[in-house]
């Protein structure tokens, strides 16, 4: 299907990290959305959702980069994310403003309609949208699965990115030990606390490798850096990928923190 | 007691480093919350409780005043007596005022956050009266000159030889590592100090407005030695801790148990109501009541109101993985976990307990187990909002943030910034994919390799594939 289908017109909210450090993962997300009919636009002013401001208690900044994300997304039927992190903070915009003020009604409206991406395709265009894409691809893999804080506890995802994977031929997901615990990541605290983060991503990654599994896959590309970057600290030889590179048979490219053995090759 | 909270890196460095503690926090990891989610499990209606028990605290504490008052009024009907302690130090005064009133020497004591708060053991000692704790662990901590790391285990942190060898220099007793041995030596020493004391000094979990009772609940049945062999019984809590009816507090019993130990119920549910009456077996001549307030009243109205539906289950701590990896002792003074990063800045300032609110990755666990829903990221969040507006953060993170928001409030301006960083990185690391230095991110990179940019940005790729339409 093309993006020029008659399917709802989404916009994509790329995401600071996405945009920065893996754009196989926004590529990834249109491309689903395309698969399963939408029209998918790329705002021009969209940056970052205003996570780090927001938690480090400056409203006002927070404030500001939330009007800027509402102006950007106006008038799309929905708006998707890679990542269950982001649409939190979206859904949390109307917090910021007083009810007498404009931008809180259209914060209102932005929470109904934005969408972390396994989400949108399997609960809001329901599970049998990709169906037949999906059973088309194979990725002859064991993975496991790190459910994300805010995508599993403000957004309930956690059957979503598993329903949609086990449609994938060769896909084997064996769950990890304190799969819902926190990978220590947090934003700004991974740099604030690097002692107290590391034991938690030295837990997660202990626990990633107690499984048989070779991929390490999630739905936050926050917590895909730090834990590939302890595993690849630490010799592991287990590969990081976000949800959607598999859900769109873009395994090709390297994954977080591999190097990149096309271009070694060419250079 | 001494304020350590603006040491929490430090402390959880040693914490981190400690291999004893370690070992006990790996068991408490597993321990409270495993039987916690096989008590909830048991009872579907579990999830419809804690919103009853959320509801029913909202409405207490919009009427506390009311609430409070009835209680007084039972109390005293009663034949007991009733004291306001505003501040920590008025609570002291007061308690030490009865001790003197009944000239005593010894106070028994049962298990109470609150003491803790107010510093009661170091007050009534430096003015000659002997607390002795009954609660096995406060106990142990009391022979070692600790302080509790944990609001229902106090002893958590410790192992057997450490209980061992406090024993073995305190009871004059030959040393022995068997636990029911020990458990068999506190109780011999401790029923003397039972039946020696002039006060005894409980908490309670709740107080009752229309019986004018208090209760606690334990598991070891101290506190009711406590509370009825002295001629005099004072009960120290808080002011949040009112309930209605006998019948509302059975509704947080139940919620308690379950979030706290797993249990459906504790093992000690004691009521007292007033001194003893006429014809009764047993129980105190004196019955006093005091109530602290100790900052609490100024959270009501404020964002930190819904923080006095806290019932001192633990669940959040027991569940919180910053809590899991350096203890107790790390957050430096009475409460820790998630509760005690809410609250201590309220009782200390949030100047002295800035450290606390920030040490929390937002994960959502303490919320998601909280018997009574109390939002505890989003509280942690207010307290850092109030450091932002009194400039309280460390000068590197207030410009950090404050150049990054210059950007990522100017589209077109950190475009041209995500582009050189995204090609300085990928400079940096070559053919590896991953950096193991970084400047100005030696947090990061001291622990773990920085994956490098997989391309350029996602950004310019797209911009390209829409000029060229190439999609492929
Ligand atoms: S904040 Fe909630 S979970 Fe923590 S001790 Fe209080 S009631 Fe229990």
């Amino acid at each position: 299907m093309s993006h020029t289908s008659s399917g709802p017109r989404v916009g994509l909210f790329v995401t600071c990290l996405a945009d920065m450090f893996r754009p196989s993962v926004a590529f990834a997300t249109v491309q689903l959305l395309e698969q399963a009919g939408c029209r998918v636009e790329v705002p021009e002013r969209q940056t970052c959702c205003g996570q780090p401001a927001f938690n480090s208690g400056d409203r006002q900044t927070t404030a500001d980069i939330a009007r800027q994300t509402l102006d950007a997304f106006d008038g799309y039927e929905y708006v998707v994310a890679p990542s269950g992190s982001c649409i939190g903070m979206l859904h949390q915009y109307s917090d910021l403003f007083d009810v007498s003020d404009p931008y809180f009604q259209r914060a209102k409206s932005l929470a109904a309609r934005a969408h972390e991406i396994t989400s949108f395709l399997f609960d809001v265009l329901g599970s049998s949208a990709l169906e037949a894409q999906l059973k088309q691809l194979r990725f002859e893999q064991k993975v496991t699965y790190h459910d994300s804080c805010a995508g599993l506890r403000e957004l309930g995802i956690k059957q979503q990115p598993r329903q949609l994977l086990s449609h994938i031929q060769g896909v084997e997901l064996e769950e990890m030990d304190e799969a819902e615990t926190c990978c220590g990541f947090g934003g700004t605290f991974c740099v604030k606390y690097p002692e107290v983060s590391n034991r938690m991503v030295s837990n997660k990654s202990h626990n990633i490798s107690n499984t048989d599994a070779q991929t390490l896959l999630g739905g936050d590309l926050g917590c895909l850096l730090n834990m590939a970057g302890k595993l690849k600290r630490e010799g592991k030889p287990i590969e990081a990928r976000h949800v959607v590179e598999v859900l769109a048979g873009m395994t090709d490219t390297p994954a977080i923190g591999e190097a990149d053995y096309y271009r070694a090759k060419q250079l | 007691m001494q304020i350590n909270t603006p040491f929490f890196k430090q402390r959880a460095h040693d914490a981190l480093h400690d291999e004893n503690l370690q070992t006990a926090l790996a068991k408490l990891k597993t321990g409270f919350p495993e039987k916690r989610a096989i008590a909830v499990e048991r009872m579907p209606e579990f999830e419809a409780l804690r919103n009853q028990g959320r509801d029913l605290k909202n409405h207490i504490m919009e009427h506390l005043d009311l609430y409070l008052e009835q209680f007084e009024t039972k109390v005293i009907e009663n034949g007991g007596h009733v004291h306001w302690a505003r501040t920590a130090e008025d609570a002291n005064q007061i308690i030490l005022d009865i001790c003197q009133q009944v000239d005593a020497k010894t106070v028994t004591k049962g298990k109470s956050m609150v003491t803790e708060e107010i510093g009661l053991n170091d007050f009534l000692e430096q003015n000659g009266v002997q607390p002795v704790e009954t609660d096995l662990g406060e106990y142990i901590l009391q022979l070692r000159q600790d302080h509790p790391s944990h609001i229902i285990a106090p002893a958590i942190h410790l192992n057997l030889e450490d209980v061992s060898e406090a024993f073995h220099a305190h009871h004059n007793r030959p040393k022995s590592s068997d636990p029911a041995v020990l458990m068999q030596e506190a109780r011999e020493v401790l029923r003397e100090k039972f039946v020696a004391a002039d006060v005894g000094i409980t908490g309670a979990n709740f107080c009752v407005a229309e019986t004018g009772s208090t209760i606690i609940v334990t598991n070891e049945g101290n506190g009711d030695l406590t509370q009825t062999l002295p001629k005099t019984h004072i009960v120290v809590t808080s002011i949040e801790k009112v309930v209605p009816t006998l019948e509302d507090m059975t509704l947080f019993l139940r919620l308690l148990a379950r979030s706290a130990t797993g249990q459906e119920f504790s093992v000690y549910n004691t009521l007292s109501t007033g001194p003893r009456r006429e014809g009764d077996q047993d129980g105190p001549e004196n019955f006093h009541v005091v109530l602290v307030d100790n900052g609490r009243s100024e959270m009501i109205g404020t964002e930190f109101q819904e923080m006095l539906r806290c019932i001192r289950c633990s669940a959040c701590m027991n569940h919180c993985p910053v809590y899991g990896a350096v203890g107790g002792h790390s957050y430096g003074w009475v409460y820790p976990g998630p509760m005690g990063s809410v609250l201590t800045p309220q009782m200390i300032g949030i100047e002295q307990g800035g450290m606390l609110p920030n040490a929390s990755t937002f994960c959502g666990k303490c919320e998601s187990v909280c018997p009574v829903k109390i939002p505890l990221p989003k509280l942690m969040r207010h307290w850092r909002e109030d450091e932002f507006q009194k400039h309280l953060q460390p000068k590197a993170a207030r410009y950090g943030l404050a150049s990054w928001a210059f950007l990522v409030k100017r589209p077109a301006l950190y475009r041209c910034f995500t582009r050189l960083s995204n090609w300085l990185m990928r400079s940096w690391a070559g053919k590896k994919g991953r950096l193991s230095k970084l400047p100005l991110a030696s947090g990061w990179t001291d622990w773990r390799d920085m994956p490098a940019p997989q391309s350029q940005t996602f950004m310019q790729a797209w911009k390209q594939q829409q000029k060229t339409g190439d999609r492929s």
